[in-house]
């Protein structure tokens, strides 16, 4: 094993090293990692925060009277987000904390992932309150179990359902289109396929996975019907709301052809049928691969790693565990100490992990605003990039050690940073670091150049 | 529409004819002039039809429904252009350059990307190869290596916490956003310079951070970055997700006119802005676009404002990744599609013109029966402002800068003599 191993599954697997926890991981940092697979996900369950059903049942009647109200000339624009928000921070903060305190962090490290995987952005309506509950319901439940299932659950969900505009997606002969063509209404039917589309691109095959704009098309087809229960009547109405419900007056009827198969109309299942046969491809598991070595090997992984993970994939037939080990188990992954440049919220959460920082306060995910990554919002169903160029630029570089010394202002009188730096990094721990931080003029900036130091930075 | 064919093609020849002239006059002002460039990038992909509706196209009104946008002067109607197009009536600023002609507006323009994902588009929107993820540099950047070199530090500034692919590679450019923390004593600064000797990376980051920073603190700077910074911030407290977004995107335009001002400063900014990619309930001349729409027009108003004189010598470009579907779709909105619109705006800009060799928008004119069809390459037009704006030679166009792209002739004439 080399000496930098454990730093590696600590701080690149890991989400940072608390005291202590290179010692725990000792000689055997596979074994750690491994370890971790073991028993069920964290699903982050917490009495104080709502499920997405209740979120949306409530946002959608708040939103039916601010309509009203709006009518009657009241100014209620701000009714909405005033409510969202306190979810928004529930949430983003519960999940904060438990990165900072786990035990486990490799497998909050991958529900990170794989919620960024599936992103959804809180810049949309609604999604402010359902980002977090859709990490807890969709992601959490599934990040120990098959990929299959994972896909099936992030795009049941309501949340990735509005987000990518589904809801409301009309089959052009469906029942409702043609009630709408008897009534010769003006309203245009037809599909959107902005969810099809995003499925493909980037939860499944990936770009260039060999699908065509008639595959997409006609995946949109297959999934119109895949809405939300709303409280109010006709066609569009109807089902629990908040929760997911077909609309087999909006489904297109039929047999369709994606990616050259034949899919009987089956209602819902029909869709269903479409992402199990999509889950299990080859471009699918060479593009989850490649993610996923990309997110723990380097930037640009080497192609044989990419190779193993996706036969892992392939073979184990979407069982993540496998998929997770066949990742460990490439000689690539633990060879190069410092292979990845953190994102900001890799560069907070190790910051509080490893100086033991209590998350609080008033604004207690003001950090990722000021750093560049606010929690959930992304800005595209890209969810945020992965390779060193996103993320080190002059201007988020002189941020984070604005930050380092503001929080060294703040504890470094209670933190011993030379005592911290070898329990952090590890073999990782420069001479220079070790130097600069035993010499510092004071136990803040101590704190401040810890932080600051060129292999913090990285993981 | 046969006019308009020809008055493109115009355009195209005149422009090369004088090609001679217009370079030699744009070099010999160039001593007391600074060509200033700032390229905003509309992420998301703009729907043009709706930004620049056709509004004289006998199809557009069938394709859009009520969300069709009408002729000047009707309720809801666009902003004058050529009779043909018109400008939505939120873009109300660039009306106004348009008739001062300052404003350039492209048509049915396109990058070589023929896909329809916005993140392969973008790569290839800033790549400036035909495909996607084919290098880790942008045009600008390599454009700003290419041409005459100036005496700032750095030859461009990426208004945002990173630098976007259209800005790195191989000239020196920086990245600025206001700070809401304090600024380090001077002690701890040098010894994280210490720190950084031997790690190429992050010390040549941290001298690009403190070199835009001693910018953005110069004088004549130091109003507009310090000033903004805490009204926006208690804006930010209780403010919604749009009026926060509009006052961060206010601050960045501030902040680049400011770094653009300086004698010694960059000539070449960058900033993105997002929100446009309207799949459902995108709305026609009010709605969800109209109001982005709105708040972008009114940015390049403040950018105007904020440059003052310097305005004279700034060319803006405005652009996207791709397009979207003629139609509207069955959730109000629109999908992804591949020609779009374009702006070109500043006082530097031969305006008052749409640059456009319309397609149609009949069914058998679509794009595979869908898109806008593209009859302009990006290339050309970046190639003409390069050229006659920065003095980017032809050959690095051709050779570093836009490699494979020989079909795509330079559109010139797109700036004052």
């Amino acid at each position: 094993v080399q000496p930098f191993a454990s730093a590696i599954a600590a701080n690149r697997f890991g989400l940072g090293a608390r005291p202590g926890e290179l010692t725990t991981i000792g000689s055997d940092p596979r074994g750690w990692l491994i370890a971790q697979l073991q028993g069920g996900p964290p699903l982050l369950s917490d009495a104080s925060l709502q499920n997405s059903v209740q979120v949306l049942a409530d946002a959608l009647q708040l939103r039916r009277e601010l309509q009203a109200a709006r009518k009657a000339g009241q100014d209620v624009q701000q009714k909405l987000p005033q409510f969202l928000k306190p979810i928004y921070v529930a949430e983003g903060t519960a999940r904060f904390a438990e990165a900072v305190a786990s035990g486990r962090p490799f497998i909050e490290r991958l529900t990170q992932f794989w919620a960024n995987h599936f992103a959804v952005s809180v810049d949309k309506q609604f999604l402010a309150g359902l980002a977090g509950s859709f990490e807890r319901e969709a992601i959490r439940p599934h990040v120990l179990g098959n990929f299959t299932e994972l896909l099936l659950a992030a795009e049941t969900h309501p949340a990735m359902l509005l987000y990518l505009d589904n809801h409301l997606s009309v089959g052009p002969h469906s029942l409702f289109a043609e009630r709408a063509q008897r009534r010769q209404s003006e309203r245009k039917i037809g599909i959107n396929e902005n969810l099809a589309r995003e499925i493909l691109e980037l939860h499944t095959l990936g770009v260039g996975g060999g699908y065509t704009q008639q595959d997409v098309t006609t995946f949109a087809e297959v999934l119109t019907g895949w809405s939300i229960g709303l409280d109010r009547g006709g066609l569009l109405g109807g089902g629990e709301p908040g929760r997911f419900v077909f609309r087999a007056a909006l489904h297109e009827p039929g047999t369709r052809v994606v990616l050259g198969k034949s899919y009987a109309d089956e209602g819902f299942q029909q869709g269903v049928a479409v992402l199990r046969d999509v889950a299990r491809t080859r471009a699918t598991a060479h593009f989850i691969a490649t993610k996923l070595s990309r997110h723990f090997v380097a930037d640009d992984p080497p192609p044989q790693v990419v190779q193993a993970v996706a036969a892992a994939f392939l073979a184990s037939h979407g069982d993540l565990p496998h998929v997770y080990r066949a990742l460990i188990d490439t000689r690539e992954a633990w060879e190069e100490p410092l292979a990845k440049y953190k994102t900001p919220a890799d560069y907070i959460i190790s910051s509080y992990r490893g100086l033991a920082v209590p998350v609080e306060g008033h604004a207690p995910l003001a950090p990722f605003e000021v750093l560049g990554q606010r929690t959930w919002q992304p800005g595209s169903p890209a969810g945020w990039p992965d390779r060193s160029p996103d993320w080190d630029g002059a201007s988020a570089l002189i941020k984070r050690i604005e930050w380092a010394d503001a929080v060294g202002a703040r504890l470094g009188s209670r933190r011993d940073a030379a005592e911290l730096a070898p329990q952090l990094l590890g073999a990782n721990l420069a001479d220079a670091t070790r130097t600069a931080v035993a010499r510092a003029a004071s136990a803040e900036q101590a704190v401040t150049l810890l932080l600051a130091a060129p292999e913090f930075m990285r993981r | 529409m046969a006019m308009r064919r020809r008055e493109f093609l115009n355009l195209a020849t005149l422009a090369t004819g004088g090609a001679l002239l217009t370079t030699r006059l744009a070099f010999a002002h160039d001593s007391e002039r600074r060509a200033r460039l700032v390229v905003v990038i509309l992420r998301g992909a703009l729907d043009g039809l709706t930004a620049v509706p056709p509004y004289g196209d006998r199809d557009y009104a069938a394709l859009r429904r009520d969300g069709a946008l009408h002729a000047p002067g009707e309720a809801g109607g666009v902003l004058p252009l050529d009779g043909f197009f018109g400008l939505h009536p939120s873009l109300s600023f660039l009306g106004q350059c348009y008739a001062a002609k300052e404003l350039t507006v492209l048509h049915a323009m396109a990058s070589p990307y023929r896909e329809r994902s916005h993140f392969d588009g973008q790569d290839v929107l800033e790549n400036g190869t035909p495909r996607a993820h084919a290098g880790q540099s942008g045009w600008l950047n390599r454009a700003l290596a290419a041409a005459p070199s100036s005496a700032a530090r750095e030859a461009g500034v990426a208004l945002g916490q990173n630098v976007p692919l259209l800005m790195r590679g191989p000239a020196p450019v920086t990245s600025w956003s206001p700070s809401r923390l304090a600024s380090l004593d001077e002690d701890t600064l040098a010894r994280i310079t210490d720190l950084y000797a031997r790690d190429s990376l992050l010390a040549t980051r941290l001298a690009d951070a403190l070199a835009a920073n001693s910018i953005a603190a110069q004088e004549d700077a130091a109003p507009i970055m310090t000033a903004t910074a805490p009204s926006a911030m208690a804006r930010a407290a209780d403010a919604s997700p749009a009026q926060a977004y509009n006052a961060r995107y206010v601050e960045v335009v501030r902040a680049a006119a400011g770094f653009l001002r300086q004698e010694q400063g960059p000539k070449v900014a960058v900033f993105d802005t997002t929100g446009w990619d309207t799949h459902a309930n995108e709305g026609g001349a009010q709605g969800q676009l109209a109001g982005r729409l709105a708040a972008l027009d009114k940015g390049l108003a403040v950018l105007r404002q904020e440059l003052g004189s310097s305005w004279s010598d700034t060319a803006v470009l405005l652009a996207t990744e791709f397009g979207r579907t003629a139609a509207i779709n069955g959730t109000r909105g629109t999908d992804h599609g591949t020609a779009a619109a374009a702006f070109l705006v500043g006082g530097a800009v031969a305006g008052g013109r749409v640059v456009a060799d319309w397609p149609g928008l009949s069914a058998r004119a679509l794009y595979q029966g869908r898109d806008l069809a593209p009859t302009l390459d990006l290339r050309s037009v970046l190639k003409g402002l390069l050229a006659d704006h920065l003095q980017v030679p032809a050959r690095a166009l051709e050779d570093t800068v836009f490699p494979d792209s020989a079909a795509a002739r330079p559109v010139r004439g797109l700036l004052r003599a």
